[in-house]
């Protein structure tokens, strides 16, 4: 059951996307949803959505994939088109049925904010898609580190981060093995009454509990037995270059930016 | 009960860049009342085996018979609960499934769950605990105030209660001590012979599958490359070394000494009492030291 979470999750492959720096992959879905909310006509929703499926593209990643990410937002993003049709009452009526009023504008700012909405998840996805957790956190440090000088505790955040990343994989073929014992042992989490399957939770969790406890205290020992002592002077193993790819990316991104504000009306 | 495999196939995460075939095209026949060994290192695919033995995997291609059940590849299954009451699995450090307040609620929990009475699995519960070797004193103690030998037990007993037919154990004797291990082991095969349960052990060591098992699968790579009886199995042990595989020490021992003495006796000996007496025998007759 495990075996079918797919949203969230990094596919492997050869691309110029996957190759680039986790810092600029983040900065770039940062201005992205910033600069998204500039369309606010035809012309700049094309855009977008040119310069979000040419990213795809890049990033060869399964189109398989990508729909695994939306299928779970692609109820809200219904429901807000569906927002949108009934309660924007401006422009041209276009259709009555009873009390229920379709308007010009209504429609289009549907459509326009469906739009946005799948724009963002695609291009969100395609960050965890093509770039692994650990890239993430340290590309998140980096970007983070001028923080430190209002002493917010970025090592430390970072850190929590890349351990509670690491031990989602454990953590899942924990709760797999724990679930196969207890259904060995008669328990049904798929089936029955709703109550009987809330109650049939506890045999699972409790022994989760108990072992992600066990785990975290063995976690702190190992470390500290091997001279963890914060961040303070730490090196990295794992160092970050930026490459051409990624100031050629930046400067796409800026180019886009200068186009939505010639082409938003 | 017989549970029979027939050409079972089994792909991890299938249709993703994930897939993994982990078994392929495994037959094996379980008659009722064997004592079974499944032998495999780690990635050989005998813990997946071991799933399809109550249904917790389907396969993704061929049959599993189970008693009068057929569970085939791509088929919705019914009344798999009937199933998981007769096959009682032992998982590789089972102390993690205990969650209850007590003991005693622990051990009852899976025969309340298969529709026992109260009172009923009460009393199962005091006989599991007296085959797993613990006092009824620890019933009222919450599982997690046991020390780890005892948590197993329990966790052991818990399976029992349930009175399988089968017994289904993945490693159960995995991070014990050498005596820990020999009890639990023991205690295994008299239930074995007592109840004349079906007994399937998944292991990687020799010893123990050449100790208890009437038969041995030897597993690699998700395939089936060997079956036979303990004997028909280790009579060839260069061979098995070949194939990257452990021998009991028994037999290693048997081997080296015959190297060194230059005698061949007349089979592999699987216990140090049987191969002792072998050997003296052929000592006597001639001595060649």
């Amino acid at each position: 059951m495990m075996d079918k979470m797919i949203f969230g999750r990094y596919v492997p492959a050869d691309s110029m996307i996957h190759k680039m720096d986790p810092r600029s992959k983040l900065l770039i879905i940062f201005l992205f949803v910033c600069i998204i909310f500039l369309a606010n006509n035809a012309a700049t929703y094309a855009l977008i959505g040119i310069y979000t499926f040419y990213m795809l593209g890049l990033s060869r990643v399964p189109v398989r994939f990508l729909y695994g990410g939306l299928k779970p937002v692609i109820w809200l993003v219904l429901f807000t088109l569906v927002l949108q049709l009934f309660f924007t009452k401006e422009g041209a009526l276009l259709y009555q049925l009873g009390p229920v009023k379709i308007y010009e504008e209504g429609v289009r700012q549907g459509i326009f904010i469906s739009l946005r909405f799948f724009f963002l998840i695609l291009m969100t996805s395609l960050l965890t898609l093509t770039t692994t957790p650990i890239e993430i956190t340290d590309g998140l440090e980096t970007l983070l580190h001028p923080l430190k000088r209002v002493r917010f505790p970025v090592h430390e955040m970072a850190l929590m981060m890349s351990i509670s990343l690491r031990f989602i994989p454990t953590l899942m073929q924990e709760t797999d093995k724990i679930m196969k014992a207890q259904i060995a042992r008669g328990v049904e989490f798929a089936s029955g009454p709703f109550k009987e399957r809330i109650k049939a939770v506890i045999p699972l969790l409790i022994p989760l509990f108990v072992s992600s406890f066990k785990r975290a205290e063995e976690l702190a020992i190992a470390m500290e037995a091997r001279g963890y002592r914060g961040g303070e002077g730490r090196t990295k193993y794992r160092e970050l270059s930026w490459k051409n790819a990624d100031s050629l990316q930046m400067a796409l991104l800026v180019l886009l930016t200068i186009l939505l504000f010639l082409l938003r009306s | 009960m017989d549970i029979s495999l027939k050409h079972v196939d089994y792909r991890y995460q299938a249709n993703t860049p994930f897939e993994r075939l982990a078994i392929e095209d495994v037959s094996i026949d379980i008659p009722s009342g064997v004592y079974m060994a499944i032998i495999g290192h780690t990635g050989s695919g005998k813990s997946t085996v071991l799933q399809h033995l109550n249904a917790l995997l389907q396969p993704t291609k061929g049959s599993v018979t189970i008693g009068n059940h057929e569970i085939k590849a791509l088929q919705k299954n019914k009344n798999l609960k009937t199933i998981r009451q007769k096959v009682g699995i032992v998982f590789q450090f089972p102390e993690h499934q205990l969650f209850e307040e007590t003991v005693e609620k622990d051990i009852i929990f899976g025969p309340l769950n298969f529709g026992v009475s109260e009172t009923e699995a009460k009393e199962r519960a005091r006989i599991a605990l007296e085959q797993v070797g613990l006092g009824e004193e620890i019933l009222d103690k919450s599982p997690f105030d046991l020390s780890g030998g005892q948590m197993r037990r329990v966790a052991i007993a818990g399976v029992l209660a349930m009175e399988p037919d089968v017994i289904v154990l993945d490693e159960p004797t995995a991070g014990l001590d050498p005596r820990g291990r020999k009890e639990v082991m023991d205690m295994f095969y008299s239930l074995h012979k007592e109840r004349n349960l079906s007994t399937i052990l998944v292991t990687h060591s020799m010893e123990d599958a050449a100790r208890y098992a009437d038969q041995i699968v030897i597993m690699q790579q998700g395939k089936v490359v060997k079956k036979g009886t303990p004997n028909e199995i280790f009579s060839a042990p260069v061979e098995l070394v070949e194939m990257g595989l452990d021998v009991p020490e028994v037999v290693r021992f048997q081997l080296k000494l015959e190297d060194k003495l230059g005698f061949k006796l007349e089979k592999i000996f699987l216990t140090i009492e049987e191969l002792s007496t072998a050997v003296t025998k052929e000592l006597s007759r001639g001595v060649r030291l």
